[in-house]
């Protein structure tokens, strides 16, 4: 988990910026209801990119929340990152229907042909690999989110050639 | 919208719906749609416009039809034809074959309406024959964009009955003869938290919908929401109406395709536009609307009391129960909160009667459950059946069985929460009390069927590590509870373990059940007990032998990914 004590590192952000606007709409929405922190912080990130702290500060200070609160529930939900993410990513599903139809294997290619693995990222940075509980292609297991890319039906043979043709990053 | 405008509404549609000529319907369920529905749907659009043939035929957008693992799907009503896997091309060719040229496209037929010899008709075909479809009923049939299509098929007319000619009471007292019990996995009888929930007086009241569908495996809940969303909305009003709230939530599991999120939310606004949400409704003085809350993530949100605090945006961290959620839940406020399924399920209670519903089903487990079939089954997919069915009907009649003639070892139902049935139970009836007899659970319907090979104290550790990540912290046997059995269960897995960790394993898995907070702490130990009852000889065999039967587990000294 990244220290706290940042502070000083944290820019003001302000509604001048376009994307801070965004995010105050989706605030003015929910009428400033503290209530609305995480359905803002969908928003936010998708704007955004990530949660950083400026924009962790920013969304409390709107919505008159400690920022004790909004970075516990920021880092409580697993759809929130407070890292930018890979350039390309690759999300294999291990849920069930997946894992039972061989996610492992889908895994294990990856890992061998460009030593892509959860949490250590491939190609200078450019490139990274998630699991997922469940992507919501069960009945067409395993599944493989490249991008905004759903590979139904993922072939351990062929997913790093794939990998290759839709991100651009060669092995 | 007064009742006259209502009614006569809802005949315009119908006679436009009648008037269209050709239904063709191309599936747009999420399932569909990644294997290419897209591009089918606009190649049939495209087919129909060049063909000449709008005036005869219209192609519509409809949620889930089932059968997932032969999609894409279009089917051409009312001939009831299906045709699987489609593409761009082959859509196009089923435009011109059957539309233009009134023959079959053979071979993309999955099945055929009309008697045709060598193809059985849908009512016949095994897969379902054996359905009965009550929550399911318009889905996969309707567009879910247009509650112009609901209205047709009658859509509201149960939440008029029960505005116009029912008391509060004799809504809930409809639910308590229907027998419903909660379909979100513990099946708690819906009539009876209605009426707590109605007992409990407050100024204001909520109505929640628990969308979270947070098992991985389980698709039953969006399919609905994807497929029907109207039906939910309605399901909802007629429950706020019955305990007295004036304001609902349904609460969305963020990791989702934004197609469920997307459509609830047309459905809300089309619902208010035509007067059936927000003040006045339907000129009964009754007063209900509903919002979106998206998740983020966390599957203990999936517990009512950890999603009621999501929904008012803090960390979802369970609380003890009681007071249950009907007595205090959202901002203190008696809450009702149900499953998406339940929800779906009370309009044709209130429509057609709780005494017919309960006719449906055996003696404790009344009417019918929606499954998803996915794992090694030939047709993964979406089904409703009737309770007491047996596990074989489902999986070798509807769900055609193992493929690659490899034998059935298992069933896993109840997600991460539940347990396994083995092939010597196949025979037994699916209801609420006969699974958890087996030590599983009907859970919410995710049925995840597995062949010889799988290695089940894989699974076991699998589910394990599930639970493991997603224990919210609270409580401690949760917390270090499912990391310590983790622990133990791969080191058996690796070929390190022994006799004592599986004796540690049988000391620790009832302390958690027993002394954790929540569901998810009390359930963790589930799929352990269950394959330790059902499979202990695996377990002795990765023990003593240092050898997995499934040829799963990487044993210590065999390199890894060796099967
Ligand atoms: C860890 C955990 C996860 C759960 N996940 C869900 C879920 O995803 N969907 C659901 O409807 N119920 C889920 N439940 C059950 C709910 O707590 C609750 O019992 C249910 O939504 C009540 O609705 P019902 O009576 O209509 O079934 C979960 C329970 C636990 C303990
Ligand atoms: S389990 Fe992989 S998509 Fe659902």
């Amino acid at each position: 988990m990244e220290p706290l004590n940042r502070a000083s590192q944290i820019k003001t952000l302000t509604a001048d910026d376009p994307r801070a606007a965004r995010v105050l709409l989706e605030i003015e929405r929910y009428r400033r209801s503290p209530d609305a922190l995480i359905q803002v912080l969908h928003v936010a990130q998708d704007v955004f990119g990530y949660l950083s702290l400026d924009v962790l500060q920013f969304v409390g200070r709107e919505l008159k929340l400690p920022p004790s609160h909004v970075y516990g529930v920021a880092t409580f939900y697993h759809l929130f990152s407070l890292k930018p993410k890979a350039e390309h990513r690759v999300v294999v599903c291990t849920g069930t229907a997946c894992q039972v139809r061989g996610a492992e294997k889908i895994l294990e290619a990856l890992r061998r042909g460009r030593g892509l693995t959860k949490g250590s990222p491939a190609a200078g940075g450019r490139l990274s690999l998630d699991h997922a509980h469940c992507i919501g292609a069960c009945g067409l297991a395993p599944a493989v989110l490249i991008d905004e890319r759903m590979q139904a039906r993922a072939d351990a043979g062929s997913i790093d050639g794939l990998v290759t043709a839709v991100t651009g990053v060669p092995r | 919208m007064n009742v006259a405008e209502w009614e006569a509404r809802a005949a315009a549609a119908r006679e436009r719906m009648a008037a269209s000529g050709t239904r063709v319907c191309v599936c747009s369920g999420a399932s569909c749609m990644v294997s290419g529905g897209d591009a089918v749907l606009e190649a049939t659009e495209k087919a129909v416009k060049s063909a000449g043939l709008e005036g005869s035929a219209r192609v519509v957008k409809v949620g889930c039809m089932g059968t997932c693992s032969q999609g894409p799907l279009v089917r051409l009503d009312p001939d009831g034809v299906v045709y699987q896997k489609m593409d761009a091309s082959k859509a196009g060719r089923v435009i011109d074959k059957h539309l233009k040229n009134k023959a079959l496209l053979r071979e993309s037929l999955l099945f055929a309406g009309p008697a045709e010899p060598g193809v059985e008709r849908p009512s016949e075909h095994p897969f379902y024959a054996r359905q009965l479809q009550v929550v399911l009923e318009h889905c996969g049939r309707i567009n879910p964009e247009d509650i112009d299509e609901y209205l047709a098929v009658g859509g509201y007319r149960a939440l008029y009955k029960a505005l116009s000619s029912m008391s509060p009471e004799e809504v809930i007292g409809e639910v308590k003869m229907s027998g419903l019990r909660g379909r979100g996995g513990a099946g708690f009888p819906t009539g009876l938290k209605w009426e707590t929930a109605y007992r409990h007086v407050a100024d204001h009241k909520y109505v929640v919908c628990n969308g979270d569908e947070g098992d991985p495996g389980a698709f039953m809940d969006r399919a609905v929401m994807e497929g029907d969303p109207q039906r939910i909305l309605e399901g909802m009003a007629i429950a706020a109406y019955a305990v007295g709230a004036d304001r609902g939530f349904i609460y969305v599991r963020g990791e989702f395709p934004p197609l469920a999120i997307r459509r609830l939310g047309i459905a809300i606004e089309q619902a208010r536009a035509a007067g059936l949400l927000g003040r006045n409704i339907l000129e009964t003085g009754f007063n209900f609307d509903i919002e979106i809350r998206i998740g983020a993530g966390a599957y203990v949100c999936g517990e009512e009391t950890a999603l009621l605090i999501s929904i008012e945006g803090r960390r979802g961290v369970p609380r003890p129960r009681p007071p249950f959620p009907a007595e205090s839940g959202l901002w203190g406020k008696p809450t009702l909160l149900n499953n998406v399924e339940t929800y779906a399920g009370v309009a044709p209670i209130i429509e057609r009667g709780g005494e017919w519903y309960s006719t449906i089903g055996t003696a404790k487990s009344m009417g019918t459950k929606v499954f998803a079939l996915a794992g090694a089954i030939n047709r993964t997919g979406l089904i409703e059946v009737p309770m007491g069915i047996t596990l074989r009907e489902i999986i070798y009649d509807i769900g055609g069985g193992i493929p690659g003639g490899r034998r059935f070892k298992a069933a896993q139902t109840g997600g991460p929460v539940g347990g396994c049935i083995p092939e010597q139970y196949l025979d037994v009836r699916v209801d609420y009390e006969s699974l958890v007899g087996l030590g599983s659970m009907m859970g919410s319907g995710g049925l995840i069927v597995m062949d010889d090979t799988t290695c089940m104290v894989n699974l076991a550790r699998y589910f394990m590590e599930f639970c493991m990540d997603e224990s919210c912290g609270k409580c401690v046997p949760c917390r270090v509870g499912t990391r310590q059995m983790h622990l133990l269960l791969s080191r058996i897995c690796g070929g390190e373990g022994t006799e004592r960790d599986l004796a540690l394993l049988e000391e620790l898995a009832p302390y958690c059940r027993e002394a954790s907070l929540c569901g998810l702490g009390q359930g963790a130990p589930n799929t352990l007990m269950s394959t330790l009852r059902h499979f202990r000889d695996e377990y002795l065999v990765h023990i003593r032998e240092k050898r997995c039967p499934a040829g799963e587990c990487a044993m210590a000294g065999a390199p890894a990914g060796v099967r």
